[in-house]
């Protein structure tokens, strides 16, 4: 039996928004911890968030 | 700083809106098709109307050799104008996108027959017919199409857009130190594009030489984005030959500006045991690839989800059983998502802008030993 295309979809979706949950709650706690570097670590979470969607997307159009 | 603070609070609060309102949206929905009429069966009016939209949607995220601005799918009109194709076919070929007739016809030029095909131009005889593969490619003759398509005319116009822009706010600092007019808008951008994305990243003696270009991807990303948000139905920065044409921009301005430094860690890491060496050497060439790779990739999909997420949502206008119902659910719809890919055209450029700059200020800066 094949598995549709559309599985392994979820699956990269599900991987995607476990990673940027993960960035998303660090970057929260670190800014509760250190308010003064809001910029900087925003920034960072930023690019890291980037990094992984252009991981997910390649994945999604490759698997197309 | 609390200003992001801020803005990043309302984005989540958007979601998490848009998520409440999409729940109650298809609750409302699901309860108003109860009471809608059944569809007739067996006529296929709805599948048609599905692969219409899907037909519709395609062709819309392809670049085009003529800019329609609509079609009257009744009386099969199209409002718009032609532009000129540029074929090289044993000679250049020069004529307006107007002879092809919206796909229609035939295009006659002196001698020689020209057809388009789900938007590639083949060489066909005299009655226009494309021959097939068995993979259902056309197996005719490809002239070489240097047309001036949708996407290179709103990409002419966004260069003059930016060059009088620009030009313009270059011009107000010979008159005083304070921009007049639309400059005092640029200005801060400009500034913005400056001190934090140039400078944190390559450094501040070195910036200078790269600002032209991040200013540039910068503003040409973002008002393409933008002009992809407007009824002219561009979509420029979604178009994936566009995309690896910036990223290449970044690469090899990446490659050519790049360090000593730079090049050992890639061919001959530092620090490390010979064997090591060895192994790192290809993954870090490759790595040099990836990165304008996940650039070009992010851009494009980003742009073309966004597209088709507003169009299906328009289209669910045409689908419903119900449109009295459905067009207020469709159109709030389209509103929140057009917001939020306000934010993503700029996010998208930023990003774009960000990771270049990135990119460049790793093959530039000096390592400091420890």
């Amino acid at each position: 039996m094949e598995i549709p295309a559309l599985v392994g979809a979820g699956l990269i979706v599900i991987g995607a928004g476990i990673g940027l949950g993960k960035i998303g709650g660090s970057a929260m706690e670190a800014i509760a911890r250190q308010p003064d570097a809001t910029g900087k670590i925003q920034t960072a979470m930023i690019i890291i968030a980037a990094l992984l969607e252009g991981l997910a997307f390649a994945a999604l159009i490759l698997g197309k | 700083m609390h200003r992001n603070l801020g803005t990043e609070f309302i984005h989540v609060m958007q979601k998490r809106t848009v998520v409440k309102i999409l729940l109650i949206f298809t609750l409302v929905f699901n309860v108003a098709n109860l009471f809608a009429k059944e569809p007739e069966k067996g006529d296929g009016g709805k599948v048609n109307t599905k692969s219409e939209i899907d037909a519709y949607i395609e062709h819309h995220l392809q670049d085009s050799h003529d800019f329609t601005l609509w079609s009257d799918g009744e009386t099969g009109s199209h409002v718009g104008f032609p532009l000129p194709v540029i074929l090289w076919d044993n000679g250049l070929k020069i004529f307006s996108s107007s002879k092809f007739h919206h796909r229609e016809t035939v295009a006659q030029v002196g001698e020689d027959y020209y057809k388009l095909d789900h938007g590639k131009i083949y060489k066909t005889d005299a009655a226009g017919t494309i021959n097939y593969d068995e993979h259902h490619h056309a197996t005719n003759v490809k002239p070489l199409d240097f047309s001036i398509t949708k996407n290179v005319v709103t990409m002419i116009i966004v260069g003059v857009l930016m060059l009088l822009m620009f030009g313009g706010l270059a011009r107000s600092y010979k008159k005083g130190a304070l921009p007049t007019g639309f400059g005092r808008v640029l200005e801060p951008l400009v500034i913005y594009v400056r001190d934090e994305i140039a400078i944190p990243n390559i450094g501040k003696d070195k910036y200078r030489k790269f600002m032209g270009f991040l200013l540039t991807v910068f503003f040409f990303i973002w008002i393409l984005n933008l002009l992809g948000m407007t009824p002219l139905g561009v979509n420029v920065t979604g178009n994936i030959a566009i995309t690896v044409c910036l990223a290449l921009f970044t690469y090899f301005i990446t490659q050519f500006s790049a360090n000593k430094e730079y090049w050992k860690h890639i061919f001959w890491m530092p620090g490390v045991p010979v064997l090591m060496k060895i192994v790192l050497m290809p993954i870090e060439i490759l790595g040099t690839l990836t990165k304008p790779f996940a650039l070009l990739i992010r851009l494009f999909a980003n742009i073309t989800a966004g597209h088709v997420v507003i169009m299906s949502l328009i289209a669910l206008i045409f689908v419903a059983d119900n449109v009295y119902v459905m067009t207020p659910i469709s159109l709030l719809l389209t509103i929140f998502i057009s917001v939020i890919e306000l934010l993503v055209a700029f996010l998208q450029a930023f990003i774009f802008t960000m990771l270049s700059a990135l990119f460049i200020g790793l093959a530039v800066q000096d390592h400091d030993h420890h």
